[in-house]
């Protein structure tokens, strides 16, 4: 039985591109701060990648900062920026309900280490933030905030967020969005967003694991995370990891992901879904979304459940977020979109990428029925 | 078949899986998330639900060779076995916890999941057998007599048996060990568990003083005079001689032991060991793993402890209430306790201990 991966979302095939030009780079040697011949070499195509993926983000090359995943640009930014503010007496970190881990947790670290207080901005049904509130808030404390972090798209939903609309509400306020489920899906600019900072990850648009950027403002300088050999505007010391930065450059320069295809890939699904199972409801179908992502929830299932099963027929998807013992627990995501417990736990994600067929959707659209009625008999709460 | 092996992340249900998958049936190996707030490392011997165990099963999947995933079972854990074992020792009995896991969990909400799912059954890593015979499938005693857990499994009805798969009941401990070792499961020589897996300390009384507070009331003898003062009856068992406190001496200076726990009164009863003589039991609400028992006067074993003596009995049905009639007295048995009977190796039931005299 063939096997079929719709768990885009999560980690996505590395282009053959990006697969040959980092093989290659592994097999040369030199260290990129290193001032000899093959430190130049090194430090050479290590420069090269930063254009190239400078480009493709509408930055300068100066603003990339190279990190070891998205998780790390997130803590720099949000951590950074907030040092920042507070030598300047702000001590607010505004944030949204939907963030991914990587954000929430560096605040609620902030909060209880730093002296940091969260303000969260709900989300509408819909799954957008609520721009209101913001206005408010930036109306009667604006001169606290620190920072102000929320994703340029949602990584279990898809849904797009205005962020042009937040770095003008924000005016002055430094803005940071993650974008690492937007790079490549969806048109990003670092310039024209205009904001302060940006995450970026290599594994979710065909590039390796283990690299991603932190895209900053060429003047903003913030407190490190990491200290030593003062690379990367001394704000992240280690040595680059040259092989994986040249493989993030091939794939972002890479057109493998046809954005048109993917979303009518996408659509195609939701409209075998529809018709399979008529109860089951898209979430943020109202929304602008990314191509690739498809939240649904089940009634009367337990996701848990549901990924077994779809598991056993060699179909993977995804069930959201699971605690540290490995417990599927209700999304945030959902539950801030107004779900209760019980149906934000009765909800899979598929998410599509470049190597997503229609015979993919057809077959998964085939085997739902048979799923959530097995998970319909097997939920008992 | 189609299987759901039960993972603790110990060395039984490893090889119990390995087993399964060998002998040709397509497993899929679960954990069994039981704590709402697990630890993040296990202590020697005790607990089997953190996430260390929960890593460890998951690698033991891994190297097997099959899928693996976390069910959560918190909320039924704890209100069909932890809150039932509270209000047991509330009501001044003394239940067996991983008797009512067995029960309520992994062959009831974890066995009728998976039937749901379309799996024909459960494997577990305990020590017991199953025989197909003339009258069905029956449960027994393992080889390894010193880990014999068919104690624990005798609250299974036949249709219970029947969805379950013991594979470790014809091998010793000692055996299964250097089979996992030759498996390259890395939980070869893991300790095993004991005690109460949700009482990580290992200390029950202070675990259930905490629970259900430490109100002191008198220790009285067969008369109804006060000798002493106890800090929460349900700290007490029946037979119980060690740190009791008493300062009144008995009339010939023999010894005292606990005789009864009355948790209405918060009274503590002490005598002495003669008293403590039980020769006739009584159950109440009888499971039965095989055929079921008749008010007809059958010869057998009965057993009231995990690991107790096998004690020659009569036994026999008289209205809802199993009764077995020991040939030789036993000292101290506590009610809340399970009696279960054997023919043989043949578990023939149990039922939950209410009288006793």
């Amino acid at each position: 039985m063939s096997s079929i991966y719709l768990d885009h979302a999560a980690t996505t095939p590395m282009v053959e591109d990006a697969l040959i030009a980092m093989t290659a780079q592994l097999a040369r040697l030199g260290n990129p701060s290193s001032l000899h011949t093959h430190g130049r070499a090194t430090r050479k195509t290590l420069e090269d990648a930063r254009e190239v993926i400078a480009i493709e983000v509408g930055c300068l090359p100066s603003e990339v900062i190279f990190t070891a995943s998205g998780t790390e640009a997130n803590n720099t930014a949000l951590k950074g920026l907030y040092w920042q503010g507070r030598d300047n007496g702000r001590h607010v970190v505004v944030i949204s309900a939907i963030e991914h881990h990587a954000i929430i947790d560096p605040a609620h670290w902030l909060q209880e280490h730093e002296g940091a207080e969260i303000i969260t901005i709900p989300v509408n049904a819909d799954g957008v933030i609520d721009l209101d509130f913001l206005s408010h808030l930036i109306a009667t404390r604006g001169n606290e905030i620190a920072v102000i972090s929320i994703m340029h798209s949602n990584n279990e939903t898809g849904v797009l967020q205005p962020i042009r609309k937040v770095v003008e509400i924000a005016g002055e306020i430094p803005v940071h969005t993650d974008a690492v489920q937007s790079f490549k899906k969806t048109p990003l600019s670092f310039s024209q967003l205009g904001v302060y900072a940006m995450t970026l990850s290599a594994h979710k648009i065909g590039g390796p694991l283990g690299i991603g950027a932190l895209i900053l403002r060429r003047a903003v300088e913030i407190p490190a995370l990491l200290h030593g050999g003062g690379q990367e505007r001394e704000i992240r010391s280690g040595t680059l990891n040259a092989p994986a930065i040249v493989g993030f450059a091939a794939a972002a320069k890479s057109k493998h992901y046809d954005i048109a295809h993917v979303a009518s890939l996408r659509d195609s699904f939701i409209a075998g879904i529809n018709a399979a199972i008529p109860d089951a409801t898209i979430n943020g179908i109202s929304s602008d979304r990314l191509p690739g992502i498809v939240n649904v929830t089940f009634p009367g299932t337990q996701s848990d459940t549901l990924l077994l099963l779809m598991d056993g027929q060699r179909v993977s998807c995804s069930t959201g977020s699971a605690c540290s013992a490995g417990v599927h627990e209700a999304s945030h995501v959902l539950l801030a979109m107004g779900h209760n417990e019980v149906s934000a736990q009765s909800s899979l994600r598929f998410s599509f990428g470049a190597t997503s067929t229609y015979a993919d959707c057809d077959f998964v659209v085939s085997v739902l029925p048979d799923v959530i009625t097995r998970g319909r008999a097997a939920n008992f709460s | 078949m189609k299987l759901i092996a039960a993972m603790s992340g110990g060395v039984d249900s490893a090889v119990a899986a390995a087993r399964a998958v060998e002998a040709g049936h397509e497993v899929i190996g679960v954990h069994l998330a039981l704590s709402a707030n697990p630890q993040k490392y296990r202590s020697g011997a005790r607990g089997c639900c953190t996430i260390e165990d929960s890593h460890d099963a998951r690698r033991a999947a891994d190297v097997i060779g099959i899928p693996f995933y976390i069910w959560d079972m918190a909320e039924e854990f704890h209100d069909g076995v932890v809150e039932d074992f509270l209000s047991e020792y509330a009501a001044g009995r003394t239940p067996n916890p991983c008797l009512r896991c067995n029960e309520k969990i992994k062959f009831a909400a974890v066995l009728d999941r998976a039937r749901a799912m379309g799996f024909d059954g459960v494997v577990t890593g305990h020590y017991a057998r199953t025989e197909i015979t003339d009258s069905g499938k029956t449960l027994h005693r393992a080889v390894d007599h010193s880990k014999d857990q068919s104690y624990v499994l005798s609250v299974l009805t036949v249709e219970q048996i029947r969805g379950a798969i013991f594979p470790l009941g014809d091998t010793t401990k000692v055996d299964i060990r250097k089979e996992a070792e030759a498996r390259g499961l890395a939980v070869a020589q893991k300790p095993d568990s004991h005690d109460i897996c949700f009482v990580p300390s290992g200390d029950n009384a202070g675990w259930l003083r905490d629970r259900l507070g430490s109100e002191t009331g008198p220790i009285v003898d067969q008369d109804g005079v006060k000798i002493g003062e106890h800090k929460g009856a349900y700290t007490y068992t029946i037979g119980q001689r060690k740190g009791l406190g008493l300062t009144v001496p008995t009339a010939d200076g023999s010894p005292r032991f606990v005789l009864k726990i009355e948790p209405v009164s918060n009274t503590v009863v002490v005598g002495a060991r003669e008293d403590l003589a039980v020769s006739t039991m009584r159950g109440e609400r009888p499971v039965w793993c095989g055929p079921a028992v008749t008010n007809q006067k059958l010869r057998g074993f009965v057993q009231v402890r995990a690991h107790g003596a096998a004690l020659a009995c009569s036994y026999f049905l008289d209205g809802a209430l199993l009764v077995a009639e020991l040939d030789e007295p036993l000292l101290g048995l506590a009610t809340g306790q399970a009696m279960v009977i054997y023919d043989g190796d043949r578990v023939v039931g149990s039922a939950t201990i209410c009288e006793t005299e």
